[in-house]
């Protein structure tokens, strides 16, 4: 790590430190020192763990703790050898070290335990299985069917997106009291997804004494019950995630409407046109590049949506509900199957990484066209 | 040819339709502001309300307090959060509030972290030019970014093994490390435009006025970005303390935070609403006070950066 370690380039003002050999060398041994320490206790630990000699520790705490130090005498090690550009560094390489440590390393161990069978619940101990996970995951219906729930919740983001932009234009009429509708309309955002699994989808929701069901009811829909039909049961979570996030969008799609320029409306403003032309004449194409954030951000937190399907439904009725995260939750809480799950999460992973790589692209292509 | 009068007429009736027209969409605005007030605050209102009711008065349907129903203690009393038996004890009451305080822990905690190592990320990147091996400043932006969409899924189940062998499942610690890595990215992006905005002489002043590069970001830059700070650290409190996935998973009895208790009541069939709709009010309460009271930061801190 501390031969690519951040150097400067093309700081034109940036004079480095004179530093003698013998500290840039003093910097490195240090680093050393604690990287060959790291090393030393992960050995040791693996060695006693695979019971090939007699002593170590009781759990990998240390190894922990070891690897904290040497990451801690890099740091050290930057401002030893470097002098002011060490300084500089240390700026970022906490967060870059963190980062590395907490999703990099888990990420590449969550590779190694996908092409296993590794089972919490099973005491043979995991084992390659090769491609085995892979086949299954290719048949398992389940799997293909909350594929395709998502893409029903990812598509619902575009309604979300149309909700949110109306609120966001009545928050930027001339209004009074705006400051109150504003808190108003951020409040459902502030709310914990598992206190609204509860307030919205098993109080107000509540097929017998629910007031959205009595509503119903008076309506004329003789039995009304939000969670038995699939595709009734799909928009209600819909419903709910919506309640929750619509401030979001709304909140990023008033920044932009504030941001423009009053007086470039105004010029642009067709003489005879009524506002729903103008509107779709200058605020809309003005409001493109912001939408487009807004959509994509959203669509990001869409792809993790989890929490009101685990509590609500459990993805039920019949696996209408599920999302790919309610639906690996349950692998591992009812199946304990964590090889199994964690294949299907990096399959998700790559998923996603591509589907969002194509929407960037597609995204800035427009973009540019645009402009 | 139109007359001089008709042409007055005409104007006045221009006049008066346009008036009209005002007058009407001032109507339709209002109303449609007060329909999404009603749609925003009733689930709130509701669940408020519930846990001051009664078996019947759920069964009825009863909505406007004091007038459809009598408030009673009921659903906090069997919290143990009820004026008479605050003071008695309260097996309820104690989880609660040990759920509760390790929702706090977490949540400062790891709001902390991130905003400690977020902000130095943020104003490194901001100031100075780095090389990491192939990475320049906006490869390493974009690394940070890019944690976004990183599901909680993918490393949840590696984490549990990880955390298992380490001795950090069910501890608060290992929470906090979770908690910081999925509030960072959105730590850095604000902190980031938020040092954009601050001009680099005033760096270049302290520098000359003998300040070392963290003495100028200590003694001069920090206290400017300031509501940055305040945006960003709010903004990483609500998602923290709502966080379910990964204590669900990660935490058993001894760090459970308060969103699986309120989750892990919700599954029992037959439990009773006014404790229910008790026990949601006590976990959005704090937010709910927070979104009213500092409304203008979590805003700035939502919209940074997207309006360029």
């Amino acid at each position: 790590m501390s031969s690519n370690a951040p150097s400067f380039d093309d700081d034109f003002e940036f004079i480095p430190d004179q530093i003698t050999e013998s500290r840039r060398r003093a910097g490195k041994l240090l680093v050393r020192v604690f990287f060959a320490l790291f090393v030393g206790i992960f050995a040791l630990q693996i060695l006693y763990k695979t019971s090939m000699i007699g002593f170590g520790f009781e759990n990998w705490r240390p190894v922990l703790y070891a690897y904290l130090a040497w990451a801690v005498a890099i740091g050290v090690g930057q401002v030893i050898s470097r002098g002011e550009a060490g300084y500089r560094a240390l700026f970022v390489l906490p967060a870059v070290m963190f980062v590395i440590s907490v999703v990099i390393v888990p990420t590449l161990f969550g590779l190694v335990i996908a092409f296993t069978d590794y089972n919490l619940a099973s005491f043979e101990g995991q084992k390659f299985n090769g491609f085995d996970n892979i086949v299954q995951l290719v048949q398992d219906d389940f799997f293909w069917n909350a594929m395709r729930n998502m893409v029903f919740y990812v598509l619902a983001v575009f309604v979300e997106y149309a909700i949110a932009f109306g609120l966001a234009l009545l928050l930027n009429a001339d209004i009074k009291a705006r400051k109150f509708f504003r808190v108003a309309f951020l409040l459902p955002f502030m709310l914990s997804p598992v206190a609204v699994s509860w307030m919205i989808g098993k109080s107000l929701m509540e097929n017998r004494f629910g007031p959205v069901a009595r509503l119903a009811r008076n309506l004329g829909w003789d039995s009304p019950a939000f969670f038995t039909n699939p595709w009734i049961a799909r928009i209600s979570i819909e419903i709910m995630d919506a309640w929750v996030s619509i401030p979001f969008i709304m909140i990023l799609l008033l920044a932009g409407l504030q941001a423009m320029p009053r007086d470039v409306i105004e010029a642009a403003k067709v003489d005879g046109a009524n506002p729903w032309q103008n509107f779709w004449k200058i605020t809309f194409p003005l409001m493109l590049p912001v939408s487009a954030t807004a959509i994509v951000l959203r669509i990001i937190f869409k792809l993790k949506l989890a929490d009101i399907v685990i509590n609500v439904t459990s993805g039920g009725p019949g696996g209408a509900t599920d999302t790919l995260s309610s639906f690996i939750f349950r692998e591992y809480r009812d199946r304990s199957n964590v090889g199994y799950g964690t294949m299907i999460a990096i399959v998700y992973l790559i998923t996603i990484i591509i589907f969002i790589t194509l929407l960037l692209g597609f995204v800035s292509k427009r973009m540019q066209k645009m402009t | 040819m139109t007359s001089k009068a008709e042409e007055a007429g005409n104007f006045e009736h221009d006049e008066n339709r346009f008036r009209l027209l005002t007058i009407l969409s001032r109507v339709l605005i209002y109303s449609l502001l007060f329909f999404w007030v009603f749609v925003s605050l009733f689930p709130i209102f509701w669940t408020l309300t519930t846990s001051f009711k009664t078996a019947v008065d759920v069964t009825r349907g009863h909505i406007i307090p004091w007038v459809e129903f009598q408030p009673s203690w009921k659903g906090f009393r069997s919290l143990g959060l009820s004026p008479d038996t605050i003071w008695a004890t309260s097996t309820v009451r104690d989880e609660f509030l040990k759920r509760f305080t390790n929702s706090v822990i977490t949540s400062i905690g790891a709001s902390t972290l991130a905003i400690l190592i977020g902000s130095l990320a943020a104003y490194g990147l901001s100031r100075f030019q780095y090389r990491f091996g192939f990475m320049r400043n906006k490869d390493i932006s974009f690394f940070f970014l890019s944690q976004l969409i990183l599901p909680p899924v993918v490393l949840a189940l590696p984490f549990l093994i990880l955390y298992k062998e380490l001795a950090l499942l069910d501890t608060t610690l290992g929470l906090i490390f979770l908690y910081t890595l999925t509030v960072l990215p959105i730590v850095i992006w604000i902190m980031r435009d938020q040092f954009d905005t601050i001009p680099a002489e005033l760096d270049e002043a302290a520098q000359v006025d003998g300040l070392s590069s963290w003495g100028a970001f200590f003694r001069v830059i920090l206290p400017i970005a300031l509501p940055g700070m305040v945006a960003s650290f709010i903004l990483s409190l609500i998602l923290t303390w709502n966080e379910y996935f990964f204590a669900a998973l990660l935490t058993s009895s001894e760090a459970k935070t308060l969103p699986v208790m309120v989750a892990s009541q919700t599954g029992s069939q037959g439990i009773n609403w006014w404790s229910m709709a008790a026990l949601s009010t006590m976990a959005i309460m704090p937010l709910v006070i927070i979104g009213i009271a500092l409304e203008k930061y979590i805003i700035k801190g939502m919209s940074a950066g997207s309006v360029k």
